[in-house]
């Protein structure tokens, strides 16, 4: 029985197939193979000699099974590793293409400024591109005699002969929707109202078309140093910084008053913006108590409430964060441009995970 | 607005610094839009002294001069006359650079002698246009630098120029001594007083002024006096500087004169040539069609209702804004008539703006002038004239009376904490409005005639806070509105921008941000281009109409980009379109483009040209991302810029459309020079139907664990049955036990024969109670396949 156990083991650790070890197995552990036939001899012995030669006959069965598998599987990986040493790729190869889309930087930095101050409370507000000269002028204490309709290098509509309307005009600011949105939800109000703007006006720092964010806060009792605050927040949070330097100048727009443009501290260095440092002031809005004759144009009652306005470029602040060189690019669509300054579609500005990164 | 730091002292006794002062400028609201330090460049140039001249051996008008100089004794040759022992002169050492011949100073050798520097006149300094011989000062210790020389003994010459930008509001800060009574409100000086001259009416003039009836409310008050025997010439040097340093030029003394006073003291004038006035003057409205050739040389024709100053001749000036030609002052003028007016800033403002003209004078009186000032400026004008242009008075001439602009705001000064957030004694609020102007009376306070912008209450509280400076203000945090974690703010509308923008930069588009207006052929290729949406002015005839479409902007875009070698592109654009030109004809709209191919040729084959397909995936994933129903229809007919039979309106119901896809009409791309051919989509995010539900919940999931079964079907129908038909048809077979119907196949004529196409599908089972059967499974099938032939006419493939 060593015999046959030595003889069969050797065979299959011999064995250079699957075919040959599948003779073996017959040859070995078949219906008809020798250890099949030793176990029908089984039944001419004696008890005794039956009761050591049936166990031993087993185990070598089971022996010569396991030495089976082991070898197939042994033969299985390297037949594997074989096939696998012949399938190579160059890796290096390119990958099929996948476009990359990206976010306008205006786009972008409207829904900064919006997480910035929804956390504030403000919601949004908004109103039509194409307006009348009462909601873009009038009702902000800009009478039609002003100084500021002339500077503001106006766009008007066409009018059609035999209509004597006024000639309507696309919005110069975002301040209309100030007034349609007091009319519209009276007060307490806090909105920002972000959009597309026009002046007639096209050069090295204008472009006919340029984008404003509004803010307004209506209560009973908000004041200047409110408004200092709120821009005092926005600017650190817009501009990712700890701490910031806000220098209020008096000035005049007819719909505040008091009025004040908004400078930050900030240093230029190589042409590099740093907010927050520096000897620089940069004039980033402007902004003021909201005047009450803007108020009542409003339908609110400027005895009983009062409140801040303010107004930035969209565009300027994105330059000055982001590093956009020219205004003019933002609308041309060079595809270098927008890959370059574009965002990735899913770096959505919150405050949890951050603006920018 | 320019004024020089000598010019303010005149107003204002101080001894603050240029940067003092312009900080307080910027800080009051006079934002300081720059310094010209006019001795910068003469910084360099030092005081000499000439210690012995002699002969040049070989140039008989040159001197070789040994000059005592900070640097010692140095030899200068020089050519000037005036080159001689024991003057006081300005010297260039070598390396200084002279303004006056733009040349930098070097040592050289002028015939055979060297030369350590040169000795400078005021030409060559820029100082003025005197370069007869070298500078001679009257004092001066050598080596002291010749800007401090000059500061101390002639200011004027080295001051700085300080400009500053005006807003609206202050036309008072138009004159310097308005400037100079914001700096000393704010305590940087003291107002020096302006005494209102005499001057003695010698005769009664024989020109006299009438303003007619309905002109009186443009031309409330006018003031004249006639001067004879002047004689007018170059105004005095201190005269001439300063207009210089403001950038002025210096005509002749009468003009002169009446420039000086508009920036002095914000008092515009105007002179006429008595002797070329004919008759008297009259102050009126134009019938229309007048002419005038004014100051500028151009000439001017005045509309109906302008105002004219107009003598026998006809129009002499154009009321408030430019003098005319016909009478102005020339060299030659001996009798000159000056006249000082008030005029309606809105009348003014409307003339000076249909007419075209930016003159000093209509930049004032549209602000608005002081009106009380009105015969104090004429009697300052006259006073200087007579004093240095000789000649005798008149007495005043006059014509209607100045307006009373009196009016008085209580001030209220808890006004200034509740308003801005500043604490400020009352008894320093009053004592800032007091120095601007204002007269208190109790707690009322009576606004100065120069002040027409302190309209109320919230005009007091600004003047307080602008002269207490702004800069002091300290934030307070602004409560909010509720208590806890602020709720969301955005409108699902703008929800679903947002979402739709970045969908598609997901989806591998690029956004763009492009104009509102394009040129009105391309806005006709895109149903727009109607005078509605016309602009009356626009910048150039590129952007001539508020665009209908998205689309064309895009198509702009990549037209720039294919000529800078980009072929394929997928831009995007979400934002507003022009139905109409009145407020709120405008829609929302979400449109792409694809032009080229998917992406650049590749090793594996995958790139291919764009195709209608690739636009329907976007336009879908795009919907579906904004809540719009799975269940939609695609129907035909869109507007004409699309191709006719490669195109599909999204829709739910034959009105309700959600958006377009499609080829691009090879005639719009050929308009538009744009390589083709090109696939795009616009969608209408407002049409998309509001979720019916209120709340986030999901509801349950409905899901069996028994087996799905799919099958596979191919019918052979005509070509051009759609594919949507099948898969509804199919959908109907079993509503309860069909969860999906796709098209996985499609082959168009061959062994089918022309006009056939065969459409394969696979219909996916989902049991819910048992699992299927053989036989159940071909009831369904044979269900379907009933249906798909009565829908389409079509057969089972064999």
């Amino acid at each position: 029985m060593d015999d046959l156990k030595s003889k069969y083991l050797t065979q299959i650790a011999d064995a250079a197939d699957e075919a040959s070890l599948e003779d073996i197995r017959i040859a070995a552990v078949g219906k008809k193979g020798e250890v099949a036939l030793k176990m029908r001899e089984l039944g001419k012995m004696t008890a005794e000699e039956r009761q050591v030669a049936g166990p031993a006959l087993n185990a070598l069965k089971s022996e010569i099974n396991s030495a089976l598998a082991a070898k197939k599987a042994a033969l299985a990986d390297a037949a594997l590793d074989e096939r696998l040493r012949s399938e190579w790729l160059d890796v290096t190869l390119p990958t099929r293409t996948q476009r990359r889309g990206t976010i306008h930087p205006i786009s972008q930095v409207t829904e900064e400024v919006t997480a910035i101050f929804a956390e504030m409370g403000f919601s949004v507000a908004e109103g039509p591109r194409i307006d009348t000269d009462w909601y873009n002028f009038d009702a902000l204490n800009i009478p039609g005699h002003h100084p500021a309709r002339a500077e503001m290098d106006t766009f008007y509509m066409h009018r059609a002969e035999g209509d004597n309307r006024p000639p309507h005009v696309l919005r110069t600011h975002t301040s209309p929707v100030q007034i349609r949105s007091m009319e519209a939800t009276g007060a307490p109000t806090r909105i920002i109202c972000p959009g597309g703007v026009y002046r007639a006006d096209y050069d090295q720092t204008h472009t006919p078309m340029f984008h404003q964010v509004e803010g307004l806060a209506i209560d009973r009792d908000i004041s200047m140093a409110n408004l200092k605050w709120v821009l005092e927040e926005f600017v650190k949070s817009y501009f990712e910084v700890d701490g910031v330097d806000l220098r209020f100048r008096a000035s005049h727009f007819p719909f505040t008053e008091p009025s004040a443009e908004v400078d930050i501290r900030c240093s230029w260095e190589g042409g590099t913006l740093k907010v927050g440092e520096g000897d620089d002031w940069l004039e980033i809005l402007g902004s003021g108590m909201v005047h009450p004759k803007v108020l009542e144009a409003g339908g609110i009652d400027p005895t009983e409430w009062q409140g801040f306005a303010f107004g930035m470029g969209i565009d300027r602040i994105a330059m000055l964060k982001y590093g956009v060189p020219d205004l003019r690019a933002f609308f041309d669509s060079d595809l270098r441009w927008l890959r370059h300054y574009g965002f990735a579609a899913l770096d959505v500005p919150t405050l949890h995970g951050g603006l920018s990164r | 607005m320019k004024f020089t730091l000598s010019w303010l002292k005149q107003h204002l006794d101080t001894t603050a610094s240029v940067d003092e002062i312009t900080y307080a400028l910027t800080d009051l609201g006079l934002e300081v839009e720059g310094v010209e330090d006019r001795g910068a460049k003469l910084a360099d140039f030092t005081i000499g002294k000439v210690l012995s001249a002699e002969k040049h051996p070989d140039a008989d008008r040159l001197r070789v001069c040994q000059v005592a100089t900070d640097e010692g004794e140095k030899q200068i040759i020089c050519g000037a006359p005036n080159a001689r022992e024991g003057i006081t002169v300005v010297v260039a050492k070598p390396g200084v650079y002279v303004p006056g011949i733009d040349t930098t100073i070097g040592v050289g050798k002028i015939r055979g002698i060297e030369s350590f520097g040169m000795m400078a006149s005021e030409r060559e300094m820029e100082l003025s246009d005197e370069h007869d011989g070298i500078i001679e000062l009257p004092s001066g210790e050598v080596g002291d630098r010749f800007v401090d020389w000059l500061a101390e003994n002639d200011p004027a010459k080295v001051d700085p120029v300080i400009e500053i930008a005006i807003t609206p509001n202050r036309p008072d800060a138009l004159g310097v001594r308005g400037i100079a009574r914001d700096l000393a409100a704010r305590g940087l000086g003291t107002m020096r007083p302006n005494p209102v001259p005499e001057v003695e009416g010698a005769f009664v003039s024989d020109i006299t002024v009438s303003i007619d009836d309905d002109t009186l409310d443009g031309c409330p008050a006018f003031f004249g006096r006639l001067i004879r025997g002047v004689q007018n010439g170059p105004s005095p040097a201190w005269l001439q500087d300063r207009l210089r340093a403001i950038g002025l030029r210096p005509i002749s003394f009468l003009v002169d004169v009446t420039n000086y006073f508009t920036y002095d003291l914000n008092r515009p004038l105007h002179v006429f040539d008595a002797d070329k006035v004919a008759g008297n003057l009259r102050v009126h409205r134009a019938k229309g069609g007048e002419e005038i050739a004014a100051l500028d040389e151009k000439t001017y024709t005045f509309q109906p209702g302008q105002m004219i100053i107009s003598d026998d001749n006809g129009p002499e000036s154009i009321a408030g804004v430019m003098g005319g030609a016909e009478t102005g002052c020339t060299e030659e003028t001996v009798n000159v008539f000056v006249e000082s007016a008030y005029w309606d800033p809105i009348q003014i403002a409307y003339t000076g703006r249909a007419l075209k003209i930016n003159s000093d004078a209509r930049y004032r009186f549209e602000r608005g002038v002081d009106p009380a000032f009105t015969p104090v400026g004429l009697d300052h004008a006259c006073a200087m004239i007579l004093e240095h242009a000789g000649g005798t008075a008149s007495s005043v001439v006059s014509a209607g009376a100045i307006p009373d602009t009196s009016r008085a705001y209580r001030l209220n000064a808890a006004r200034v904490q509740s308003l801005v957030g500043m604490e400020i004694h009352e008894s320093e609020q009053r004592q800032t409005l007091t120095a601007l102007g204002f007269k208190l009376e109790g707690d009322m306070a009576h606004v100065p005639s120069w002040r027409p912008d302190v309209m109320g209450e919230a005009d007091l509280v600004e003047e307080v806070a602008r002269v207490a400076s702004l800069t002091k203000l300290q934030g307070k945090p602004l409560p909010r509105l509720t208590d806890g974690v602020p709720k969301p703010v955005m409108t699902p509308i703008q929800r679903r921008e947002q979402i739709a923008r970045r969908t598609a930069a997901a989806l591998g588009y690029n956004e763009c941000v492009t104009y509102s207006f394009i040129d009105q052929a391309s806005a006709k290729l895109f149903g727009g281009g109607a005078d509605a949406t016309m602009l009356e002015n626009p910048i150039s005839s590129d952007m001539s109409h508020m665009r209908p479409a998205l689309l064309p902007g895009l198509l702009q875009a990549a037209a720039r980009n294919q000529a800078r070698g980009f072929a394929d592109l997928a831009l995007f654009e979400v934002g507003p379109a022009f139905h109409g030109g009145e407020p709120g004809e405008q829609h929302l709209l979400v449109s792409g483009l694809l032009v080229g191919r998917t992406g650049p040729k590749d090793v594996h084959s995958a790139s291919r040209p764009v195709d209608v397909y690739d636009v329907k995936a976007d336009a879908e994933a795009i919907l579906s991302a904004i809540g719009a129903p799975a269940k939609v229809q695609i129907m035909r007919g869109a507007q004409n810029w699309w191709h006719p039979g490669r195109h599909g309106k999204i829709c739910l119901g034959p009105k309700k459309v959600l958006g377009v896809f499609g080829e691009l009409h090879p005639r719009v791309l050929e308009a538009m020079d744009v390589k083709g051919p090109a696939m795009a989509f616009t969608l209408w995010p407002t049409e998309v139907p509001m979720p019916r539900k209120a709340g986030a919940n999901k509801g349950a999931l409905d899901i069996s664990d028994l087996q799905a079964v799919e099958r596979d079907f191919a019918f052979v129908v005509d070509a051009e049955v759609e594919a949507l038909t099948l898969v509804n048809a199919a959908m109907g077979a079993d509503k309860a036990l069909i969860e999906d119907v796709r098209i996985f196949d499609e082959f168009i004529g061959g062994s089918l024969g022309e006009g056939k196409k065969s459409l394969a599908l696979t219909v996916r089972l989902q049991p819910k109670d048992a699992t299927l059967k053989d036989a159940d499974i071909e009831a369904v099938a044979q269900k379907v396949v009933e249906k798909v032939t009565k829908a389409t006419g079509g057969t089972l493939r064999g």
